[in-house]
């Protein structure tokens, strides 16, 4: 019978095309797993030698020094974390104030042409950010702070905080979008203003939307190379105000990589992997929270 | 020769690819060089990556790199093992903001800048404004070159900021008006030329110029080189050889260098 044949040639199509999908999606989830891996491998040297306790305890990064070698990762670390948390502290108010405006009051035409210029700067080159962040950027806070040097915690914030800005406005304006109409009419209906609905109903609606959208800047931002280097000083150090030069565990990855040598590099290696670990517990810990806090936003 | 008829019958698309990496500094007269060569060696690529003399010497050693680009004297563990070919002389010198109104710093004002002995600009003459200590990353040979002249080891440096590229250390002098760096004296004319608000500072007296450099009465110079391991390949080998001639020096001086062959 033709129906029969039809039925099992779909159900083999069917097959074939969720072995497909399978097969891909592993495939994105695996990369990290073999780049973790990778870097496991490259920095098992140093492991297998005893040295990872120095990473903490340590309290200077001078790796190549022959009087004292030093490889404290610490004040890296908390670089790394404080210019990310202030990169999103500046950014999200801005990018889900305009989500929220360009979903409840802008109209049509203008809302389209300010996602086209978001979707425009996530396509600007991070040395481009950077080089900018130098030029314009970094003498405005001198102006603020006349005696430092203006490459600094604050300087590399603000520059993150643009670069992830459209992330943050892009994803939180879909999760707006994603609001179901009939929630905003029954509130409405129940005589709440605009600004009431916003508040008590679809921002709330809309919350796991946009905390997946900051958790996606956040790892973005932690792993910020080019821009960073540009415009942090570069100092090791923890700093003490916005205007103290840091150098965040990228920084000193782009800095060094190119010409260390084995154990030097071994040494990066490991830094690297400790920053990845910290990310992935962050990131874990974050969504976790998320998810023990609001059940209800699995269903929305 | 045998370099040219190889890459004459090998294959057009493919052709031989020349990879040089190190001293930021060397680069730009590579890459100059590069485009006239390539267009008289069809088939021949040559690719030219910054990122330090000390990555130039790992890349030459580990065979990442074809030739690397040096711009110090190598030490004995390194000769060891590398040839270096002196292509050009330069020098480095202190540059400082245009608006900065000091045209001169001796060796020991320049120990002091460097240590935080002195960290305003009024002890040297100049406006009451903190000096901001600009210093070179690990690995750059100016940061050895300069240190060396200063007679400071790393430790001893006490910076505000850190950077890698010569033209980092230009961007931060323009960016804060108030900074102090070191970079190539061909870098820092090339730009100064170009309009960056940027100027070449004498030391000791003597004026940071290529002619000075030339003469040698500049007290920081440095020897720019190529360098190659035993194992070079015959592209390699014949664009070394372009190097080492005579025939480059119109763009070495055109980046205010100075020739040697």
């Amino acid at each position: 019978m033709t129906s029969s044949r039809n039925t099992s040639l779909s159900r083999s199509i069917d097959r074939l095309t969720q072995g497909v999908l399978g097969l891909l999606a592993l495939v994105a989830g695996g990369m990290v797993l073999l780049i973790v891996w990778y870097l496991f491998s490259n920095a098992l040297p140093v492991i297998e030698a005893g040295r990872l306790a120095a990473f903490f305890t340590d309290s200077l990064w001078q790796p190549r020094s022959q009087r004292d070698p030093q490889f404290g990762v610490v004040s890296m670390l908390v670089a790394s974390f404080l210019v990310t948390l202030l990169a999103v502290a500046l950014a999200l108010p801005v990018g889900l104030a305009g989500a929220v405006f360009h979903r409840f009051y802008a109209p049509p035409v203008l809302e389209r042409w300010n996602r086209r210029m978001l979707e425009l700067l996530i396509g600007v080159p991070s040395v481009v950010f950077g080089f900018w962040g130098l030029m314009v950027i970094v003498p405005l806070i001198v102006r603020l702070a006349p005696h430092t040097s203006g490459q600094s915690l604050l300087a590399a914030s603000i520059v993150l905080g643009l670069m992830i800005l459209p992330i943050i406005a892009l994803t939180s304006q879909a999760a707006l979008q994603a609001v179901p109409p009939a929630q905003l009419q029954a509130a409405a209906g129940l005589g709440m203003g605009r600004a009431r609905t916003i508040w008590s109903v679809a921002l709330p609606a809309a919350k796991g939307g946009i905390g997946a959208g900051v958790l996606l800047a956040l790892a973005r931002a932690i792993g910020e190379t080019m821009a960073v280097v540009l415009v942090c000083g570069n100092i090791p150090q923890i700093p003490k105000s916005l205007f103290d030069g840091i150098r965040p565990v990228t920084s000193t990855i782009a800095l060094e990589m190119g010409y260390a040598t084995a154990s030097h590099k071994a040494l990066l290696f490991c830094a690297a992997l400790i920053l990845v670990l910290f990310t992935a517990l962050l990131v874990g810990w974050l969504s976790f929270r998320k998810v023990e806090s609001d059940p209800g936003t699995g269903g929305a | 020769m045998a370099a040219f008829a190889f890459t004459a019958c090998g294959k057009k698309e493919s052709g031989d690819v020349v990879v040089l990496t190190g001293a930021s500094t060397i680069a730009p007269i590579i890459v100059d060089v590069a485009k006239r060569y390539e267009e008289a060696h069809p088939g021949v690529r040559i690719e030219v990556q910054t990122g330090g003399t000390s990555r130039g010497i790992a890349d030459t050693l580990s065979g990442v790199a074809d030739l690397g680009m040096a711009s110090r004297v190598l030490t004995d563990e390194e000769a060891e093992k590398l040839t270096a070919y002196r292509i050009a002389a330069d020098g480095v010198c202190v540059v400082l903001h245009k608006d900065n109104p000091i045209n001169d710093l001796s060796k020991q004002q320049l120990i002091d800048i460097y240590t935080k002995k002195e960290t305003n600009w009024s002890a040297f003459g100049g406006p009451d404004a903190t000096i901001v200590v600009a210093n070179k990353a690990d690995g750059r040979s100016t940061l050895e070159v300069f240190l060396g002249f200063v007679g400071l080891d790393k430790a001893d440096v006490k910076a505000d900021v850190v950077v890698g590229e010569n033209l980092h250390v230009i961007n931060s002098v323009v960016s804060n008006p108030n900074t102090i760096g070191y970079v190539s004296i061909g870098t820092a004319a090339t730009e100064a030329q170009g309009g960056t608000p940027i100027k070449l500072i004498a030391t000791d007296g003597i004026a940071a110029t290529t002619e000075n450099v030339a003469s040698g009465t500049f007290p920081i110079t440095r020897p720019l080189t190529i360098i190659e391991d035993a194992e070079t390949s015959p592209a390699a080998k014949a664009f070394l050889d372009h190097l080492k001639s005579a025939e480059i020096n119109d763009i070495i001086e055109k980046h205010f260098f100075v020739p040697v062959n």
